[in-house]
């Protein structure tokens, strides 16, 4: 049914202002992928949402883009080289990233570095486009990279660490890895296994370390010789200034830190630690290696110093590393290798059994990479995608990854490193843009959720979780209560401080604040009592309560149901309350472990969602389920901006013509929306007081909250709020200047400054030179504020606040770093000061940014952009516990779930192929993977005809020439695959390049397009997520820890779905579907 | 000895990534239209695979090109011309729209406008040529897409002739290769050959292949001529149509839209100068396997004084001369060695060459011998056989595929000393052939490929082949009919001619 805008546009901003006052402004949902590639777009709605209170979503881990690894290693979300660099490098792998395809702009700097003598390897279990390009492939099989890189590890170790030590290498890891690091070791039932880092604090006298000792790790130095703390640890980066550094000092003094302690005269003694081997666990799809126990216990050497708690044995990072890497260093013990040949753990020969490649290659691809990274002081780069980041345990793929660059000291070289690449995440002028785009110039804080772990509880998917903490838990964990569903681990950690939550408060937190006022008390120590006492509850406890559920969703920029949605049926079936297609049964009907702290109703409920508004130029799935679809201007047709991290510029975009139709830009829609907000709230909400829950976060003071596990709720600790618990911040609205406020900038700039990744500034000067350029209102509200009425405005706004777009800004950014550093890093901006990047210069021609400490890259003449480049040539420290790259974590999580080190650990069991789901005769099970497309952009462009027509028009599913014979099915034969998540329907393209056991199904491909119903279901065959169901690990939940702290987008859960298995048969009967309902059905 | 010039192209088939960027714009720019929806004048294929038309390659089915008779004579493969006379409206060797595919469209409109329906609504295809239902498509213009189809189907591939192709079916041997198609602007064309009309021609200034399409009586011989099948017959105005090498822009000194686009940056633009008396020899060379170098023969080295001299007074400008020296089609098929003509076998002299692309090395006990840094790995251990290769781009001879490949690899090596290990390594060079200089400038020319090395074109020079004096002011505002002289019978906007009404005072 048509509405005029105006229609439209009074039923939603009524639907969100009844749920405000009825449940909370958290009830008011909204869903918008990559900012990065039209920022204003995605601000105009994440503005509108904040200001009402409501819940902006993230996206880069709900899309399992994010690979937590990186912040565990670096406290970086993600940075990377820009495609550039490709060029500089003297090896490149390409590890499950297929550049010619899902990089296509800039395959070319790969192909042409080939030209420039650059070696390659491609890594990846298909023949790609990218295996077309390398000197030699290596056909891994797929989601056990992680075994592959172990291997190349081993071998990389041992040549050049251990065998000889590469100058080059040890300089490196020394400055600028945790390998020298003290790591104690704990007792478990008599034996001994890695523990916490040691720390000042666990010393007497802490080494004089008052600020913040249980922060601050520990080395040998070999000047001194003795213990030292030195500079650059987390814990010199709050409290303190001058010392957060990479020099080697440690209290003024020069140090030398010892990366082992192998020589006789450096330990006391040679102990047994145990180590935890998951290789055997692995499902019959996958080889096992069942020939080794699931722990190995390896000789380490070890010092015994004395503590505040007695003696302790200590070893160092690198000793603990070359143990759990399985390499003789002649301490004898079992469980380590001399020979590559032995299939020891960790050996190329035992990797070819597990991965299917050759030790040949494997000891080949490894030494070519490392010779060249010595030759090269640092020029090998890998180069890879989500592919491995999508498998449940991608840290272990992507830190066997992380750990041969360290190794070889690859990161912050020009030409070297990690090149991870998933989408447009790089959002250049970040800093300049939040304060628009979250509304910080009104109110602060913005309410931020984690998508993974609420669409997780809101679609119900934990209902029918089947994977079991103790599936996961290392047999070397410390004692604990571990035993629970992977949904309590996400309440535990909600209420912890360490996710964040959405909803908050069971009950309506405007209603919380009145309360608390009427109570005469603070809002943090009200809630914090009343949480105590029981009175109030978090909502996470009991997401299925009416009270908890999500009411109105806006998702613009994207296509949740279409195309990111994992576990889509799920979402049919328990946030939209339509027709579905999931056959499983949920843990009761299963008569399995029920969740202990989330609460469980008997009936999972059906259409939580009251209202659903999307915002697209086209009818993707999302629209078509959708209650109300705004029409949007396309990409020539409004003005945005545009960064990207394979590119240095920032560029427009520019309306080339006026919307199409009655179509209008998001800018102008969210302020449409605001505007009848505005003119229908008098009747609803006024000036009202509002509690926003804030975890721990990442780059702030907070991040180190809790050195040490304890929950409030078990009466482990006192409810202190944002030290042990979320902190409950108040936070004032006025729904009746809402509009007045979007076109505004507000005052809380001026008043507090600007500033992001835990350096702040003072911004009055650009607050003024918006003033002036965009004008300010001479009335109103907003008096005295400058205007942000046209999307040209927002531009500005961003353009002049952030430090890459304004020299100016980058020089107080520089100069706030240098004031925790001790270095002075304004050099680095200075001669750009003046530069000031307005919108229409770069409508003119796209400019490069300028270097700002928000990234750790550098844009000169002299390098390309390369991450981690500040942090090896300014020795700025990594924003980790250790401040280096960090390859040990030590949080009781990590090490209870065995990931304290990186090891092997195969694919996870879904036990989505059931019994009851599976037919008689169905029998081709394979492997479910869904790479990037070439023929799309996501959703984007795949139904477009000519695409279409390059393809075979329409959904396609890939499988091999021999397991395509094994079901009888013949290339573009209708097929249908299924599992207890649900069912899809496609043609086949049968192809040897395929290996057999996996099919793919290229991602996005929507039902949208030739699509026959379902013989399964009986509904329209599905999206490729039809058959995928998200499922958290424990520890990305981890929070309030240095490194491990929350950011939106930056840390958290992320949705993994690569370990999933299908049934594939061919279709008997193709039933389109196309009956008209009957009155009846369409009357509900 | 007499002069021609001709704008040929090459394309680097080891850069090519296989995006069909330069398929989209170029069906964007010209087949968009009624009548030739399922025409691609540039197509891009997937290798091993029978390609688009199915089977193309396969002359013993379509009798395309020209063949040498026992007589000594060349003919068009098809016929001499009385039997293409007398097939003219039979002809055997047509391809049928199956050939192609049935052009599709999809009920998009159905997502907004279906009634409530009992399933989610779905927008299903319908044929562009019948305007009916599609029950399910069965075929498209890249239908085998990343090695999409059985192997059994894909190694009909011509290429295959004379390899044991067996074991390139097994996932572990897979090798793959992107083959971007377009017409050729052979020197010696047998579409224009067969054109019972005469409306084909290739263009004196240039070499661009044309149709009129006043003279075009819609025969198809050119469309079974063309052993490419690189001629497209448009069933809505009854003529054939091709690839025009986008002349517009050629004449404007801009590359081909295919080439300005191409992502990877594969295309190079250059003229090269030939001898137009030896055609005909050449393409009759007697062993199919000489014809590469014949081809090769025909060409003129721009830098010769006499060449020059004859250029000059032949009537080839001088700026075109100039760009024939420093032509990258000139440095890339003559000088190092490394482009090849596409099945040189047809004997139509073809004038986009392709260099031919490397890949992973195959044997195991080389396994990541990557090579360079010392040893060169052998070319017959790459994963594309070498026959296969030579099949397609030199009538089966292996040994010049075997030297390019080995240049290329020499350019990495040598390219891998100098930048890692600061040294020239002349030796690497000179095992090939080559010295360091020219690897340099392959590099520059290959890896660096700036625009202006890439596209060296010069601007036609129309006034030598037209009376510019009556041209002038004939290009001006006209009904969207070229440079036409303006006496159209319908107007700009439609309907019935009005006559201009001019203001008063200028009458």
């Amino acid at each position: 049914m048509r509405a005029t805008w105006d229609e439209a546009t009074e039923i939603t901003a009524a639907a969100n202002l009844y749920t405000t006052k009825t449940y909370g402004p958290d009830r008011t949902f909204g869903f918008s992928p990559i900012p990065a590639m039209s920022m204003i777009s995605y601000a105009a709605g994440s503005r509108f949402l904040t200001l009402m209170g409501g819940v902006c979503m993230s996206f880069y881990d709900w899309y399992c883009d994010l690979p937590p690894a990186s912040p565990m290693i670096w406290g970086e979300q993600t940075d990377v080289p820009e495609s550039a660099d490709w060029f500089n490098a003297g090896y490149l792998l390409l590890w499950g990233s297929n550049v010619p395809q899902t990089r296509t702009p800039d395959a070319h700097f790969y192909t042409e570095a080939r030209y420039r003598g650059t070696k390659s390897a491609v890594i990846c279990p298909d023949y790609s486009e990218a295996a077309k390009f390398g000197d030699v492939w290596l056909n891994v099989k797929q989601g056990t990279d992680a075994a592959l890189g172990m291997a190349f590890g081993h071998v990389i170790l041992r040549e050049f660490h251990l065998d000889r030590q590469a100058e080059y290498f040890e300089d490196y890891c020394r400055k600028y890895s945790d390998f020298p690091m003290l790591v104690k070791l704990d007792e478990k039932d008599g034996r001994l296994i890695p523990g916490r880092f040691l720390r000042a604090d666990d010393l007497d006298g802490k080494l004089g370390e008052d600020n913040n000792p249980e922060w601050k790790t520990i080395a040998w130095d070999e000047e001194s010789g003795g213990l030292v703390a030195p500079n650059g640890s987390i814990g010199y980066r709050w409290g303190e200034d001058g010392e957060w550094n990479l020099q080697e000092k440690a209290k003024e003094a020069d140090t030398r830190l010892k990366m082992t302690l192998i020589l006789e005269e450096d330990h006391d003694d040679v102990v047994a630690v145990d180590f935890p081997y998951f290789g055997g666990e692995a499902t019959e799809a996958f080889a096992t290696d069942a020939d080794h126990p699931d722990v190995l216990t390896r000789n380490i050497p070890v010092k015994t110093i004395q503590t505040a708690d007695g003696e302790v044995k200590v070893t160092t990072v690198f000793d603990l590393y070359c143990a759990n890497y399985g390499l003789d260093r002649n301490l004898g013990g079992d469980w380590v290798a001399k020979d590559y040949d032995d299939e020891m753990p960790g050996t190329p020969a035992w990797a070819e059994k597990i991965t299917g490649v050759s030790r040949d290659k494997i000891i080949h691809v490894a030494r070519e990479f490392a010779q060249n990274a010595e030759k090269t002081e640092g020029k090998s780069m890998i180069i890879i995608g989500a592919a491995m980041n999508h498998w449940y345990h991608m840290d272990m793929n992507y830190r066997a990854v992380i750990n041969m660059l360290v190794m070889c000291g690859c990161v912050g070289q020009s030409g070297g490193g990690w090149a991870h690449y998933v989408g447009q995440e790089k959002l250049r002028p970040q800093t300049g843009w939040q304060p628009l785009a979250f509304a910080l110039d009104w109110g602060r804080p913005p309410r931020h959720m984690n998508s993974t772990s609420a669409w997780y509880a809101h679609s119900d998917q934990w209902r029918y979780e089947t994977l079991e903490a103790d599936e996961i838990l290392s047999p070397t964990a410390p004692k604990g209560d571990w035993d629970i569903n992977l949904i309590d681990y996400n309440v535990r950690a909600e209420r912890m401080g360490w996710l964040p939550s959405a909803p908050q408060l069971k009950t309506n937190p405007l209603e919380v604040a009145k309360q608390a006022k009427a109570a005469g008390k603070d809002v943090a120590s009200f809630v914090a009592e009343q949480l105590k006492s029981g009175t109030l509850e978090m909502s996470c406890e009991d997401p299925d309560a009416p009270e908890n559920w999500p009411r109105n969703l806006y998702i613009w920029r994207s296509n949740l149901l279409g195309s990111s949605g994992k576990g889509h049926e799920y979402f049919l079936k328990h946030l939209l309350g339509t027709d579905h297609g999931v056959m499983g049964k949920d843990l009761g009907e299963e008569g399995r472990q029920l969740p202990k702290e989330a609460k469980w109703h008997e009936e999972g409920p059906r259409g939580k969602l009251d209202l659903l508004v999307t915002i697209d130029f086209r009818m993707s799935t999302t629209a078509v389920y959708s209650d109300i679809v705004l029409p949007t201007a396309s990409w020539y047709e409004k003005n945005d901006l545009n960064t990207s991290d394979m590119h240095p510029f920032i560029h427009p975009l520019q309306a080339a013509v006026d919307p199409a139709y009655e179509s209008k830009s998001d800018w102008e829609i969210f302020k449409a929306i605001a505007k009848k907000v505005q003119e229908v709230a008098p009747e609803v909400l006024g000036q009202e007081t509002d509690i926003v829950a804030l975890p721990l976060l990442h780059d702030t003071p907070a991040e180190l909250a809790q050195d040490q596990v304890k929950d409030w709720k078990k009466g482990e600790c006192d409810l202190i709020p944002g030290k042990t618990a979320p902190n409950f911040i108040a936070v004032e609205r006025d729904y009746t200047q809402i509009y007045d406020r979007f076109v505004a900038l507000g005052p809380l700039l001026d008043k507090l400054g600007n500033g992001g990744k835990g350096i702040g500034w003072n911004t009055e000067h650009e607050v003024q030179h918006l003033r002036d350029l965009n004008g300010e209102w001479a009335e109103g509200p907003a008096k005295g504020c400058a205007k942000i009425v046209t999307d040209i405005d927002a531009t500005e706004v961003v353009l002049m606040l952030a430090p890459e777009t304004n020299g100016e800004v980058a020089v107080k950014a520089w100069d706030a770093l240098s004031s925790f550093t001790g270095i002075d890093h304004t050099h680095l901006a200075r001669p750009k000061e003046d530069e000031k990047i307005r919108f229409r210069d770069i409508a003119v021609q796209p400019r490069k940014i300028i270097s700002s400490p928000t990234w750790s890259g550098l844009e000169s003449e002299k390098v390309c952009y390369n991450a981690g480049y500040t942090n090896v040539h300014e020795l700025i420290p990594w924003r980790t516990l250790t401040g280096r790259q960090q390859l040990y974590q030590d949080h009781l999580w990590m090490r209870a779930f065995g990931e304290g080190f990186m090891s092997y650990r195969p694919p996870v069991d879904l036990k989505t192929i059931t019994r009851d789901v599976q037919d008689d005769g169905d029998t081709l099970v394979l492997n479910f993977i869904t790479p990037h497309q070439k023929w799309g952009i996501h959703s984007t462009y795949s139904d477009n005809l000519l695409m279409l027509t390059l393809n075979r028009g329409g959904p396609v599913v890939w499988l091999s020439e021999n397991d395509a014979k094994k079901a009888d099915i013949k290339d573009n034969d209708w097929i249908e695959l299924y599992n207890t998540n649900g069912a899809l329907t496609a043609r086949a393209v049968v192809s040897q390049r395929i290996k057999d056991g996996t099919t793919f199904m290229y991602h996005a491909q929507e039902k949208i397009v030739n699509t026959p119903g379902s013989e399964k279901t009986g509904n329209r065959g599905g999206i490729h997520n039809s058959v995928t169901r998200t499922v958290l690990k424990p520890t990305h939940m981890i929070g309030g820890y240095a490194q491990q702290s929350y950011g939106f987008n930056y840390y958290g859960t992320v949705g993994a779905n690569r370990d999933e298995f299908v049934v594939v048969r061919k279709m008997k009967k193709v039933d389109w579907l196309d009956e008209e309902a009957t009155q009846k059905e369409a009357a509900e | 000895m007499r002069v021609r010039a001709q704008i040929g192209m090459v394309l680097n088939l080891d850069k090519c990534i296989g995006c069909h960027t330069c398929s989209v714009t170029c069906k964007n720019v010209w087949t968009s239209r009624d009548g030739v929806e399922y025409a691609w004048f540039n197509n891009v294929e997937t290798k091993p695979g029978t390609g688009y038309p199915t089977d193309w390659e396969n002359q013993d089915r379509w009798n395309g090109g020209w063949e040498r008779t026992r007589a000594g004579k060349l003919q068009p493969k098809q016929g001499s011309k009385w039997r293409i006379l007398a097939n003219i409206f039979g002809n055997p060797d047509l391809p049928e729209i199956d050939d192609y595919y049935e052009p599709f469209d999809f009920d998009y409109d159905h997502l907004k406008s279906a009634p409530e329906l009992k399933a989610f609504p779905t927008a299903r295809p319908r044929s562009k040529i019948t305007g009916e239902r599609m029950e399910k498509i069965t075929k498209g213009p890249n239908w085998e897409e990343i090695l999409g189809g059985e192997f059994a189907k894909r190694s009909q591939d011509y290429n295959f002739e004379g390899i044991q192709k067996e074991i390139y079916g097994e996932y572990e041997n897979t090798f793959m290769m992107y083959l971007p198609r377009l017409c050729e602007h052979c020197l010696n064309p047998a579409c224009a050959a067969a054109c019972p009309s005469g409306a084909i021609y290739k263009r004196e200034e240039d070499g661009i292949v044309l149709i009129d399409q006043e003279k075009c009586r819609g025969w198809r011989m050119c469309v079974s001529g063309c052993p490419y099948k690189k001629i497209y017959y448009n069933w809505q105005s009854g003529k054939s149509e091709k690839c025009t090498l986008c002349y517009p822009r050629i004449e404007s000194g801009n590359p081909t839209v295919c080439s300005e686009t191409c992502v990877g940056r594969i295309r190079y633009l250059g003229v090269m100068l030939y001898d137009a008396d030896k055609i005909e020899q050449a393409a009759n060379t007697p062993a199919e396997t000489d014809l590469y170098d014949a081809q090769l023969d025909v060409f003129l080295d721009p830098n010769d004084p006499a060449v020059i001299a004859t250029a000059r007074a032949d009537g080839i400008p001088e700026d075109w001369i100039k760009s024939a020296q420093a032509s990258p089609i000139w440095k890339m098929a003559m000088e190092w060695k490394v482009a090849f003509p596409l099945h040189p076998e047809y004997r139509t002299l073809p004038m986009v060459g392709y260099i031919p692309p490397l890949s992973p090395i195959q044997n195991a006990a080389e396994a990541g011998a990557i090579g360079m840094d010392g040893a060169m790995p052998d070319v017959r251990n790459l994963r594309i056989p070498l026959r296969y290769l030579a099949n397609m781009l030199t009538a089966g001879d292996e040994e010049p595929v075997a030297l390019a490949l080995e240049r290329m690899l020499a350019m990495r090596a040598y390219m891998r000393a100098k930048t890692v290990d600061g040294v020239r390594d002349e030796a690497v060079a000179a095992k090939v052939g080559l010295d360091g200089a020219m690897i340099e400038d392959m590099y520059k020319i290959m890896a660096l490929a700036d625009y202006e090395d890439r596209f060296v074109i010069p601007t036609t020079h129309r006034e030598q082949v037209e009376e510019a004096y009556d041209l002038r002011g004939e290009c001006g505002f006209t009904d969207t009919n070229g440079c036409s002289p303006g006496i159209s019978k319908g107007s700009l906007f439609g309907g019935a001619k009005k006559p201009l009404k001019m203001p008063e005072e200028l009458r």
